[in-house]
């Protein structure tokens, strides 16, 4: 077939059904060269043309060289599930090219350099040759620039191609570089020339188009590390130490910019903060716990590696009943592992943190608007309970860019826990720090500082009775023990219920949590047009609690959908609800990337029978 | 006849006020002669032990502070990780005078990495070293403090040389360092409080005979050659704030450090070349020197009160953290309004 023959096939194909907002762009780059600019901008301008989009930066751990891709999915019907394949290409990374064509479905779209020799050989797909260094020569802009700019070549020939409009990129632009003229004029001019080439000498061959909505109005987009730290703000954060690590830098980041913008006092001019890049993680999560200790709200930012390094003081903190946040954006595997990419592989360990019997509070957010709500609820969580408080949220939540209503105000105000004061003091005469006066597990404490004779205890690891004095017998061990447990029953019933989606005789129950719900969303659609119904529970904390375990009684067979190796949390589940855990299955899985709904449909068919493996 | 009352500090206290739980640890240890100064220094000086903070790792040395200040709030925490729990806890309330209690293992082998950028940092605390140059809990192992050569009964000879934790410390920019010796009451509480009354961190590396392991009169961290080779470099005399100073000395024998909190201190010098504490230079030469030789240096090694403390880079408002109002802590509706029409939006 000639290349005329395949122009007018594929013309036609386009002419008879145009696929409009339901299709996934990807954009291969060599890591380093600055496509995050061009990469937002085109996210920005779909999700501002009221188009549901969801970006997911694929990434490798390198400064400079490596190959990147980019995903952005345009979904009218507002999937933000990953997508394994992408309809249209840009490719600009020559070392990839040839493997990124090749991953192209029939009736794809590859625009490529024009001067990088390339035979085309599918002739299922559109191969649009861009004259990319002809027009980077041609641009006005400094030379020290033109790589960076050039990225925007792709985002004028994708918005000629697509009908991605040019004011919306413009305004996109306009907000990367808040608003300074030179960077948004430098950068518009090659979008304009691309688009302008594009109009001039590209003949439209596929089926792909954008077409405005009205599904992003009153929603912000941004990424969940940012979310995180905002909450945070919202939740009196006074003491941060943290310790740079992939996918977290980005948290403590987003906590700096916001605590100089809302905590400096007005008077003085000085902070109501403390941000420590410590020295590492150990000095990190030490100095949260002092602060916690000391009785200001504290928090520390990290992932895997550094939660480890964190285990001694996680022990300690539940012992010694300290209160604290620490934020775990989750990544792959051990030391450096997959440092680029996510998962959800830190449940267990979180879990039971520290050496000995430990139990940790674990919040699970899924969306923006829990890493804001998580972001401030855990530190009321982390000082009712006096403990440790974990969130866990990952790489593909923290560091993409996400769809969401605007934040919510707390709704609540702040809960400082059970703290004595002088004046409480004098009122009741003794205390014991250790001691269960309210039956919910939770004893008082008091802050250094309190000016009172009987204010003073001494906070230690070691074996302690109710007056925190010094002790190794055998019954003070095992009541204080007693009283730990008392306090984490107390705990489920203060940590954020699972949200629970029944249909009428479904007889399936689907379990997730975290950044696995958009594939759960997507799959109980798709399932349904197998003539599967689905119930869905999806977690948001541990310890868990009787509303999960009703939901597995109610159904003769639960999935539980994760994103990690082992199905860390069916086992959790396997292990606290032991009379229902014959229903309980683990679906899991685990190679660095967000879960596909075309991945989660199949496996639920597979396990239903309904297809072959 | 009924007994004397006893005796008051300016803020009402009795000396009985600031002691602690009686001591666990072995019968002449020189651990328990610091608490004691600890105790009488902190009475002397009419500090609030509410004001006070006892933070220790793990070890023999961190055991003490449960046997001073019992007033005073307590945190017995990590093998090492003292100086990250004294920061959080001083970041969180900045009125806090921490005391840190830690050993030669503690701070010169699992905590040195704690150590020195606790030191670097400039927070505002005493950290003492009881130094012994031997793991006592766990049975007699050598630190990295002991001596080159020494010989004990469970490690064998020590072939490694000695890290000297005062040298340790000027490196990673220490403001304030000292070395004395347990069997030396009047120097350790005379730099007990002009340790107190510098704003920023003040080392004070004290050798501590450990009378179970580390004790044989050859060895240099043992009662007996403390006794008979420390080389004080200056008398020290702390002069609280307001106090006249009476000087009767020869010109340039004496000189007088003006600290952070208005107290000075009065240094008459012993040594014949009348080494000056504020000349950091002086200072590395000196404990290179002193390190070199096997010589017992003691007193008033270094000290700088113009570097700001950690408190002041972070430039933190006078209320502590700890107590700020529910209003200062959570920025109102309109803030979050104000940030969430920045962000990108449909």
């Amino acid at each position: 077939m000639s290349e005329v023959q395949v122009a007018a096939r594929a013309a036609s194909a386009a002419e008879a059904e145009p696929i409009v907002n339901n299709f996934q762009i990807i954009v291969a780059t060599v890591n380093g060269t600055g496509s995050q600019t061009a990469n937002s901008t085109l996210i920005r301008a779909l999700f501002r043309m009221g188009i549901p989009v969801n970006g997911k930066n694929i990434f490798p751990s390198n400064i400079q060289g490596l190959p990147t891709w980019f995903t952005i999915r345009l979904s009218r019907d507002g999937y933000i599930a990953r997508r394994e394949q992408s309809e249209v290409l840009v490719a600009m990374n020559q070392a990839t090219i040839a493997e990124d064509i090749q991953k192209l479905p029939a009736n794809g779209v590859v625009i490529y350099p024009q001067e990088w020799p390339l035979t085309q050989q599918r002739q299922d797909i559109t191969y649009y040759p861009i004259p990319v260094r002809e027009l980077k020569d041609r641009s006005e802009a400094p030379a020290s620039l033109k790589d960076y700019i050039v990225n925007m070549i792709y985002v004028g020939a994708l918005a000629h191609l697509l009908g991605i409009e040019l004011a919306e990129v413009e305004h996109a632009i306009r907000f990367h570089f808040e608003g300074r003229e030179k960077p948004v004029r430098l950068n518009m001019e090659m979008v304009n020339a691309a688009y302008q080439w594009a109009e001039e000498n590209l003949v439209k061959r596929d089926p792909y188009r954008v077409q405005r909505m009205d599904a992003t109005k009153d929603m912000i987009l941004l990424d969940g590390n940012s979310a995180a730290a905002l909450g945070a703000v919202f939740g009196g954060v006074s003491v941060v130490a943290w310790y740079p690590i992939t996918p977290s830098t980005s948290l403590a980041d987003a906590l700096t910019d916001y605590l100089k913008q809302l905590r400096h006092d007005p008077g003085t001019g000085r902070a109501t903060y403390s941000v420590i890049q410590a020295e590492d993680e150990l000095a990190a999560i030490g100095m949260v716990v002092g602060a916690g200790w000391a009785g200001a709200r504290a928090m520390t930012a990290t992932s895997g590696p550094g939660i480890s390094l964190m285990s001694e003081f996680a022990g300690l903190a539940y012992y010694a009943e300290v209160p604290a946040v620490i934020w775990d954006v989750q990544r792959m595997g051990p030391s450096t592992g997959l440092p680029t990419r996510t998962s959800q592989g830190d449940v267990l360990k979180t879990y039971f943190l520290g050496h000995g019997d430990v139990r940790h509070i674990v919040l699970l957010p899924s969306s923006l608007s829990e890493c804001f709500e998580f972001g401030w609820r855990a530190f009321d969580l982390a000082e009712r309970l006096q403990t440790l408080v974990f969130v866990l949220s990952d790489l593909d939540l923290g560091m993409n860019l996400w769809m969401s209503k605007p934040f919510e105000y707390p709704d609540q105000p702040m809960d400082r826990g059970k703290v004595l004061t002088a004046e409480d003091l004098n009122q009741i005469g003794q205390w014991a720090r250790y001691r269960d006066v309210d039956g919910d597990g939770i004893p008082w404490r008091t802050l250094p500082g309190t000016e009172h004779p009987r204010a003073a205890y001494f906070t230690r690891g070691t074996g302690h009775d109710e007056n925190a004095r010094y002790s190794e017998r055998p019954a003070d061990w095992v009541s204080n023990m007693a009283r730990l447990i008392r306090k984490h029953d107390t705990a489920r019933g203060l940590v954020p219920k699972p949200i629970v989606d029944e249909t009428a005789g479904a007889e399936i129950g689907l379990i997730a949590y975290g950044t696995t719900d958009p594939a759960v969303v997507e799959s109980r659609d798709r399932l349904r047009a197998y003539g599967i119904e689905t119930d869905y529970l999806r977690l948001r904390a541990l310890p868990l609690e009787e509303t999960t375990r009703s939901f597995i009684a109610r159904h003769d067979r639960v999935f539980v959908v994760e994103n990690n190796t082992d199905g860390q949390m069916a086992r959790l589940i396997w292990m606290e609800f032991p009379e229902v855990a014959p229903r309980v299955h683990s679906i899991a899985y685990s190679d660095g990337l967000p879960l596909s709904a075309r991945w989660l449909t199949h496996s639920v068919l597979e396990r239903e029978g309904r297809v072959t493996a | 006849m009924s007994a004397a009352p006893a005796r008051v500090n300016e803020i009402g206290l009795e000396r009985n006020d600031y002691t602690g739980n009686p001591t666990t640890l072995c019968k002449g240890c020189g651990h328990n002669s610091i608490a004691n100064q600890i105790i009488a220094v902190a009475f002397e000086m009419s500090l609030s032990p509410y004001k006070l903070i006892k933070m220790s790792g793990i070890g023999c040395s961190s055991k003490s502070p449960a046997y001073f200040l019992g007033m005073s709030h307590g945190f017995n925490g990590l093998h090492g990780r003292m100086p990250s729990i004294t920061t959080g806890a001083v970041m969180a309330n900045r009125e806090l005078k921490a005391i840190g209690v830690s050993g030669d293992g503690d701070t010169g082998s699992i905590g040195m990495g704690q150590f020195k950028h606790i030191t670097r940092r400039n927070v505002p605390m005493v950290y003492i070293i009881e130094n012994n140059g031997v793991y006592g809990l766990t049975k007699g192992q050598f630190s990295a403090t002991a001596d080159e050569g020494l010989e004990l009964k469970y490690a064998g000879v020590q072939k490694l040389p000695a890290l000297d934790l005062c040298l340790e410390a000027m490196a990673s920019e220490a403001t304030f360092v000292a070395r004395s010796f347990a069997g030396d009451a009047k120097q350790v509480r005379e730099l007990l409080k002009a340790a107190l009354s510098h704003n920023g961190i003040a080392v004070l590396d004290i050798i501590s005979p450990c009378v179970t392991f580390n004790n044989e009169a050859t060895s240099p961290k043992s009662y007996a050659y403390g006794m008979d080779h420390t080389a004080p470099l200056q008398e020290i005399v702390y002069i609280p704030p307001l106090e006249e100073i009476e000087v009767d000395y020869e010109p340039g024998q004496e000189q007088i450090v003006e600290m952070h909190d208005g107290s000075r201190l009065l240094l008459k010098k012993l040594d014949p070349e009348h080494y000056d504490p504020t000349d950091r230079q002086a200072a590395l030469e000196l404990l290179e020197w002193a390190h070199k030789e096997g010589v017992f240096i003691t007193g008033l090694i270094y000290v700088d009160g113009e570097r700001e403390s950690f408190v002041e880079t972070m430039e933190l408002v006078d209320t502590p953290l700890a107590h700020l109002s529910d209003d200062q802590l959570r920025p109102s509706r309109e803030a979050l309004a104000h940030v969430m029409a920045t962000m990108f939006g449909a």
